[in-house]
């Protein structure tokens, strides 16, 4: 899908790569270097003309490309898009020479360029990101290629290279969620498993309404979601291919309680509760081979178990001690290692796709958070507070965060909200109505 | 079993037992054929709640849940007593079967609350099955916050979600 333009030298990306580690903030004068790490305060200045329209009759899709393109962007914090009515010059050609003293003149630090094609039903974009100041362009001019119906994803890609060149992170645009979407009263809630776009949009629906299902759970490539299903009448684990919508019940023990399941990075492996009359253990399947195995074996609930990225590893919650609190054991098991000590309960631990930290919901004094720490307990910093925030899930990237936050009373509805590991940028998820339970999916191929 | 086919289960037993009790009020009980009819639906009244043999005497007059504190599974002193008159006309009622749905209020993260609500059914099957009710006859599921009765985020709402509730069935608990 992706074609380099030109074969450029690896100059430029030495240079963001020093900067990077010299750990420069956005700057006027510095290279065009977004350190997420440290907090940016003041979003980055950036330009995107509207992209060309290089046949005829592609001038909306190209317009709407662009859209999508400075809405990823903004929508981060980190950047901020200077409004067309400020441009000096325009773009005539994707090819034509760049007049750079007219975008430094408006305080421009990046320029985006692009260009859409369409012929039939097949969509190209290509584009080019110039760091004004330096008047040069940052990574090689790129195109993608996909068909007029994925539109939206083409303006994602885009946003994603753009992302991941100035801030030295991977990107989280072209990814989708998978959720719970929510109707009908808090006594007699409806609730099927959705499927959208990061953003919000192209929402789908993988189920009916007739049973109720719990906290879907992404494969990480994407393609398959393990959930809890009350079809059966008693909680279940089923697994759904996504793309044809199929799905199979992969716990089957009866009269038993199965839920809160998880992927192995693998895709293989899964790991769950399983209820054993009031003791509440976590157990590992092998998909390939139907093996099960138990992992824990205290008489405590223990639950909500993710993987380390490496998989040798398991995080969970149990509230052995006498309340919840976050562990960790290996991933075949054995002795298992506290590592929250705060105040408060901590549950739902998430290990982030980089590895380096764990997400999990707080409960202290009647209000819940949203947090992170290191691996082993450490660093803990709380990044939202409300009524009832929980299920954080990662973006790709490991740098974001969505959950769920429910609102207080008689007519309390969650919805997804978003948030930097930071804590900056607290933003909600447009979903049409009441959602929760997000799992964030892989960037798209 | 779905919910839809344990209400059928219970409609035909109950409507069954109602047949053979030629005092009781109801369509089913005059003369030979009733209940039996070609020509259109029969209906038969269910046992009242004053009937002490009548899931409905089980679920009114004996109570069919029990309550628990914040963040527990242990029985309480009155619950307790509910669960003696539950056991009590389980026993003398051999037909019926029963599920019993632990139940959370909302102060809590959702999965911990399914585990919480498995917790809270098993108390309540573990008590009956103390007082003699055959375990094969009970089975649990937890809905975790998922299934409120009350929807106000006060205690007084709260106190009413963070129930077990014997749900009186008949049939085969396949």
């Amino acid at each position: 899908m992706i074609k380099k333009l030109f074969a450029r030298a690896g100059l430029l990306f030495a240079a963001l790569g020093l900067a990077l580690m010299l750990g420069t903030g956005a700057s006027a004068q510095g290279p065009l270097v977004i350190d997420i790490t440290s907090g940016v305060t003041e979003p980055l200045p950036f330009a995107a003309p509207v992209f060309q329209s290089e046949t005829g009759g592609a001038e909306q899709l190209a317009a709407d490309i662009t859209s999508v393109l400075i809405a990823d962007l903004t929508g981060t914090g980190l950047f901020r898009d200077i409004p067309p009515s400020s441009f000096i010059s325009g773009v005539s050609s994707f090819s034509a020479p760049v007049a750079f003293a007219d975008w430094r003149a408006i305080n421009a630090q990046a320029l985006i360029t692009g260009a859409v094609s369409v012929n039939g039903d097949q969509l190209n974009v290509k584009f080019r990101l110039y760091d004004v100041f330096s008047g040069a362009e940052l990574g090689e001019g790129l195109q993608f290629g996909g068909t007029t119906s994925g539109w939206r994803r083409m303006g994602h890609k885009v946003a994603d290279a753009v992302y991941s060149r100035i801030t030295g992170e991977g990107g989280y645009f072209d990814s989708r969620v998978v959720f719970v979407s929510e109707n009908g009263p808090k006594d007699n809630r409806a609730r099927r498993l959705g499927i959208m776009d990061y953003d919000g949009f192209n929402i789908q629906f993988l189920t009916d309404s007739s049973s109720i299902v719990l906290a879907p759970r992404f494969s990480p490539t994407g393609d398959r979601v393990l959930y809890t299903s009350y079809e059966s009448g008693f909680p279940r684990i089923n697994l759904l291919d996504v793309n044809t919508v199929g799905r199979q019940q992969i716990t089957t023990e009866q009269g038993e309680m199965a839920f809160s399941p998880r992927f192995s990075r693998d895709g293989v492996q899964v790991i769950y509760s399983l209820a054993n009359g009031g003791n509440i253990d976590i157990y590992r399947t092998d998909l390939a081979s139907g093996s099960h195995s138990r992992l824990t074996t205290a008489p405590s609930i223990e639950t909500s178990p993710s993987f380390s990225p490496d998989g040798s590893q398991i995080v969970f919650e149990s509230d052995r001690s006498g309340t919840q609190q976050i562990y960790l054991m290996s991933a075949s098991g054995g002795e298992p290692v506290r590592v929250s000590f705060g105040e408060g309960r901590y549950g739902s631990p998430v290990w982030s796709p980089r590895g380096d930290l764990i997400a999990f919901t707080k409960q202290n004094a009647g209000r819940f958070h949203i947090g992170v720490m290191r691996t082993d307990g450490s660093e803990e910093r709380l990044l939202t507070a409300s009524f009832l925030d929980e299920a954080p899930t990662w973006a790709p990237n490991g740098r974001v965060l969505m959950f769920t936050r429910e609102t207080q009373g008689a007519d309390g509805a969650p919805s997804l909200y978003s948030v930097d590991i930071s804590g900056r940028n607290l933003r909600q998820v447009p979903t049409g109505g009441m959602a929760s339970d997000a799992s964030w999916g892989p960037l798209q191929p | 079993m779905s919910k839809l086919l344990t209400v059928a289960v219970l409609i035909a037993g109950v409507g069954l037992s109602a047949c053979t009790r030629p005092d009781r009020f109801g369509a089913g009980a005059d003369g030979a054929g009733a209940g039996q009819g070609a020509a259109g639906i029969d209906q038969s009244a269910l046992g009242g709640a004053n009937d002490p043999t009548s899931p409905q005497y089980f679920s009114q007059t004996i109570g069919d849940r029990v309550l628990f504190q914040v963040d527990r599974s242990t029985l309480t002193a009155q619950g307790m007593q509910t669960l003696d008159g539950q056991a009590q006309w389980l026993l003398s009622n051999n037909d019926y079967l029963a599920v019993i749905e632990g139940h959370a209020d909302e102060q809590g993260t959702r999965e911990y609350n399914v585990a919480l609500g498995a917790r809270r059914a098993n108390a309540v099957r573990e008590y009956l099955v103390s007082r003699g009710v055959p375990g094969a006859r009970l089975r649990t599921v937890s809905y975790g916050k998922e299934r409120p009765i009350a929807i106000c985020s006060e205690e007084s709402c709260y106190a009413q979600n963070r129930r077990a509730v014997t749900i009186i069935s008949v049939g085969s608990l396949s």
